[in-house]
């Protein structure tokens, strides 16, 4: 089982998912870089949050065309896990792997803070080790992070149950009818714009963030078994 | 000889601006109370070598597939021919 | 096209000089004594930045000597691009702080951007990988609609840079005071980790090394901006504030990772390196020759460049953002530039070093320039101006002792809660990410921030503190007040401080009360540093903060950093749970000159501070951490702007906890601010330990932490009782309500 990070130039919170996969859950995990092209021999797909390419023009739309973006899709459709936080969930968006777009943050400020998220749903690969209906604490730090769609996509996202996470407390960036995070239709790629992997040890703050990667974890073990 | 292009792009008209909706806000502290709304976009300056594709493909495509999100905003262009 | 310039003979009898902020006596010394010849138009230009305050330190140098800069853990002093300081494991911790108060008056938020963008610089330069960013933000009254754009333009500018770049801003303090209206103060500070090994040096030594130019490209922006820090602000002088540079975020993060990835696996073809700062390409290069002994030669048609047709003195000059200079051993060009492109950056040799001390420059196949060296980056004259202390400081000390009329403390305590100064910087902080490189445990909002060292059972504690107002009634006593504080914080979160760097913002050095100030405080500042053993390892000096004759507060920003040797001992400021007791350990006298509660209700601060005991100080200092490294203590929180009133009330915010306080003084004195003083809390089953470790102290027992989210406090004559959630709610409110409201 083999955890790849996508690194981009001006990802910064790689080494922090780096950190939380490799040494806090102990699981084998490589950087693999932008310019490379192929994904093979990797079970899982990461994209990091940060600024690649220093969010110019709009947050992930340049890192879209990246040379390694391509294998990420073909993972992706391949029905592969592929998880993007903050940053990464721009990118996902932008390449068209999720629906929907990231506006500014309604209150056009940037916001650092730990804030509550509810789990809506536990069956899916990203989920399965939280408890039903759990509340948990997640750190969010992001400019760009009000999730937008149509009326036809949310109602798809609803009926499809690909609504994973969502702001249990004050909406922190305007986002649409509280959306934290989404899958697509398939199930295997999540975006959300909290940072599990800012959650990882009691010493700073919050140990929320195991379970997320334990249920990925748990997932592949699954398929392997 | 070259084109050069200038592209405008905006939020759909259905897509709330907060940006604009703040400018607007500040435009009434000073007392301009009949500006009735402010949007804003981005404004790309682009120089253009003239090849055999027409220039309207090319620029239609990196609109597109670059400089807007098809999702929240719309554009324009003017394209101007130049020595 | 070819730009004509002014020939020497031009130079000298036009005195261009002058407008460089060269004197007279500076170009004849030039003339007569250094070249023996008239300086050409470029070469007049180099001396004249190379020789301003902010490069030279001409008029400050005479202060700064006053400082002690050596200790067992110092690896590294004042004089290169930032000091560094033993932290065991051949672990080192790297930090510096630096203004950019002239930048952001102008342009606030690119201003306080290339501050941050700045620092961080010193910092990698160093070799150090940076982890955290602190800022010292003064600014004049919310209630002016101008100041609130500056302040929200700083804030952003500081959001926008350092989130970009991925480096947590940890901390810091914001004050306010109508002194600082036409001149805000924006002090960054970063500290950096680094191992032994890797610690860099800005030099350029053994002849025919080549000398490299990495990082973006040159335009015009910010010429003259060293200089422009050595001036006053003239009020409808809009062209001569024009010095603005754009910070790109995105190209330091890549030139930041390049550099690191050069110094650490390939260290064997890196000779030195340094930033490009203040003064840009000549300061760097000319310090790079001069403190190893060397020469050197540039090409300047090699300098990469973003404008066309630039004049030698232009690029030399520059200040644009994101460019690093490197000397290399020669034959390794093609490895460096290698790495430099995978990174998707340029870097190319402009020149290379040479052995006879001299500094030359080629541009379009002349000699622009022909120096010696040392002159340029060395020896800047250095002055010892008249000093005069101001008519204020006989008069504060003539004053009858001041003691205000407090009947409703309640009320007063809510006032002060919202006062701007006081009031949480939340709105403020909240747009920096704090927690980027999942390092973090005490986020921004307590005495000081700490960090945690992967791998390692350390942590590190960091905090900027500066009370203007202090200084501003006596130079000397604000100025060890400064440093006293600054300690204070490292000790509450459970540290034992290291060093200091610090940010000297005053005014005019030129006029007798002015470099007065700049004396008395660097005095004050130096006796504290070796009382309380934290040398200051690095800092800078800003001068000519004034608008209109009229100075800021003399405001010495200190930055202080502490070890954590085991990071399980970390305390903060909040009450942690009902039932632990609540202690204030120092006694209280009526000390309100400078207080905020001066300020809030008289509009002015004025009389006599009472003297700092430094050894007092000390031993309380040193007591009480090891009461914290023993594990005694639940919470420790200074007592500073609004005393022990304000301090309770803080202690409360954190876990929303309530108090039952029984305190046998006056109403006012809740709200003295006199020093040397903490509120903790203890847990009952270390009660005792903890009093007999604290009985050589003053130790006042003040009552208990309560579930009941209450504030309670029953003084000699009178009893207060308040909702901790109301007096929240008013100091949360209280900057976001003020930058809201139209005016």
């Amino acid at each position: 089982m083999k955890f790849a990070v996508i690194t981009f130039p001006g990802s910064n919170c790689d080494h922090d998912i780096y950190y939380a996969v490799g040494t806090v859950m102990g699981a084998d995990v490589d950087f693999v870089s932008h310019h490379e092209t192929s994904l093979a021999g990797y079970d899982v797909v990461l994209l990091p949050g940060g600024f690649s390419y220093g969010d110019y023009l709009r947050c992930g739309a340049i890192a879209r065309f990246s040379n390694i973006m391509p294998a990420v899709i073909e993972f992706a459709k391949a029905g592969k896990p592929v998880f993007g936080t903050c940053n990464g969930f721009q990118i996902l968006l932008e390449a068209g792997l999720l629906p929907g777009a990231l506006k500014p943050n309604a209150q056009l400020k940037f916001v650092c803070d730990t804030i509550p998220l509810n789990v809506c749903q536990t069956e899916t690969m990203f989920t399965n080790a939280y408890e039903k209906d759990t509340c948990i604490q997640l750190p969010i730090a992001h400019g760009e992070g009000n999730y937008y769609c149509d009326e036809e996509t949310l109602a798809q996202l609803k009926e499809n149950k690909q609504i994973i996470f969502t702001y249990a407390g004050e909406n922190p960036n305007g986002s649409l009818e509280n959306i934290a995070g989404i899958t697509n239709e398939a199930g295997n790629v999540l975006g959300m714009m909290p940072h599990p992997e800012r959650a990882m040890e009691e010493l700073l703050g919050s140990t929320d963030g195991v379970k997320f990667f334990q249920s990925i974890i748990n997932h592949l073990r699954k398929v392997t078994v | 000889m070259m084109y050069a292009v200038e592209v405008f792009v905006t939020y759909k008209e259905s897509i709330l601006d907060p940006q604009g909706e703040a400018v607007r806000n500040a435009i009434h502290r000073l007392d301009f109370e009949q500006v009735k709304d402010v949007r804003i976009g981005k404004y790309f300056e682009i120089n253009i070598e003239k090849t055999e594709e027409p220039i309207e493909e090319v620029v239609e495509s990196l609109c597109k597939n670059l400089l807007a999100n098809p999702i929240l905003e719309t554009y324009r262009y003017n394209i101007k021919e130049v020595n | 096209m070819t730009v004509l310039e002014p020939t020497p003979q031009e130079v000298k009898t036009q005195q261009i000089y002058l407008e460089w902020g060269l004197t007279q006596e500076e170009y004849q010394l030039i003339e007569d004594k250094i070249l023996k010849r008239m300086p050409n138009y470029t070469e007049t230009g180099l001396f004249a930045v190379m020789w301003s305050e902010h490069c030279s330190y001409k008029n400050s140098k005479v202060v700064l000597k006053k400082f002690p800069t050596s200790g067992t853990r110092v690896l590294q002093g004042p004089g290169e691009g930032a000091g560094i300081v033993d932290i065991g494991d051949n672990q080192a911790v790297v930090f510096k702080a630096e203004s950019h108060n002239h930048p952001s008056a102008i342009e606030p938020l690119q201003g306080a951007a290339t501050g941050v963008g700045g620092i961080i610089r010193d910092i990698f330069s160093m070799g150090a990988e940076p982890i955290a960013m602190l800022d010292s933000l003064r600014f004049g009254e919310l209630t002016d609609s101008r100041m609130k754009y500056i302040a929200e333009e700083v804030v952003a500018g500081i959001s926008f840079y350092g989130n970009c770049i991925g480096i947590p801003t940890v901390g810091g303090e914001v004050a306010f005071d109508p002194c600082y209206q036409g001149n805000p103060l924006v002090n960054a500070m970063c500290v950096g980790l680094i191992e032994h090994k890797d610690i860099q040096k800005g030099q350029a030594k053994g002849e025919g090394n080549p000398v490299m130019y990495v990082g973006a490209k040159t335009g015009r922006d910010g010429i003259h901006g060293a200089t422009f820090a050595s001036e006053e602000f003239v009020d409808g002088e809009e062209s001569q504030r024009s010095a603005v540079q754009v910070g790109d975020p995105f190209m330091e993060k890549l030139l930041m990772d390049a550099c690191l990835e050069l110094i650490r696996h390939h260290a064997d073809i890196l000779v030195g390196i340094q930033d490009m700062g203040a003064a840009g390409l000549v300061s760097s290069s000319s310090e790079m020759a001069s403190k190893a002994g060397s020469g050197l030669v540039l090409n300047l048609d090699q300098v990469p460049q973003r404008e066309t047709n630039m004049t030698p003195y232009e690029m030399m000059l520059s200040e644009s953002q994101e460019r690093m200079l490197l000397c290399i051993k020669k034959g390794a060009e093609q490895e460096v530039q290698e790495l430099f492109e995978s990174y998707g950056l340029d870097a190319v040799v402009i020149g290379h070093v040479t052995t006879d001390g001299q500094y030359r420059l080629y541009h379009e196949g002349k000699l622009v320039a022909d120096l010696p060296v040392d002159a340029l980056a060395e020896e800047a004259p250095s002055y010892n101006k008249p000093r005069q202390e101001p008519a204020r400081i006989s008069q504060f000390k003539e004053m009858p002792a001041y003691v205000p009329n407090v009947t409703q403390p309640l009320a007063t305590l809510k006032e002060l809660l919202q006062q701007p100064t006081i009031a949480s910087k939340k709105s403020f902080y909240q747009t920096y990410d704090a927690q980027v490189k999942t390092n973090t445990v005490v986020t921004p909002g307590s005495d000081a921030a700490v960090l945690r060292i992967k791998g390692t059972n350390k942590g590190l504690a960091m905090t900027m503190d500066c009370n203007g107002r202090y200084l501003f009634l006596d130079p000397a006593i604000g100025g060890k007040i400064a440093v006293a504080e600054a300690a204070r914080n490292i000790v509450c979160s459970g540290a034992e401080p290291l060093a200091i760097t610090d940010c000297l913002n005053f005014g005019s050095p030129d006029k007798p009360e002015g470099f007065w100030e700049l004396w008395e405080a660097a005095e004050g500042i130096a006796e504290a540093c070796e009382t309380l053993t934290t040398p200051v390892i690095s800092g800078n000096v800003s001068l000519y903060n004034e608008t209109s004759g009229q100075a800021i507060y003399p405001t010495p920003v200190i930055g202080m950093v502490g070890l954590l040797e085991d990071i399980a001992t970390v305390t903060t400021q909040g009450f942690k749970q009902a039932g632990d007791e609540i202690y204030l350990i120092g006694e209280t006298a009526s000390d309100f000159n400078g207080s905020e509660l001066q300020k809030m209700l008289e509009g002015q601060i004025f009389g006599q501070l009472t003297d700092l005991d430094l050894t007092k100080e000390q031993t309380r200092q040193r007591l009480l951490l090891q009461a914290i490294q023993k594990g005694y203590v639940a919470s420790a929180h200074d007592l500073a702007e609004g005393g022990l009133g304000v301090a309770l009330a803080e202690a409360t915010f954190e876990k929303g906890l309530g108090c039952e306080v029984n305190w046998e003084n006056a109403a006012c004195d809740l709200f003295s601010e006199t020093q040397s003083r903490f509120l903790v809390s203890v847990h009952p089953s270390q009660k005792e330990a903890f009093e007999a470790m604290m009985e050589q102290d003053k130790l006042y027992h003040l009552g208990q932490v309560t579930e009941e989210p209450v504030l309670t406090i029953q003084l000699a004559d009178q009893r207060l009782s308040e909702s901790v959630t109301t007096l929240k709610d008013l100091w949360e409110g209280a900057i976001p309500c003020l930058m809201k409201s139209k005016a």
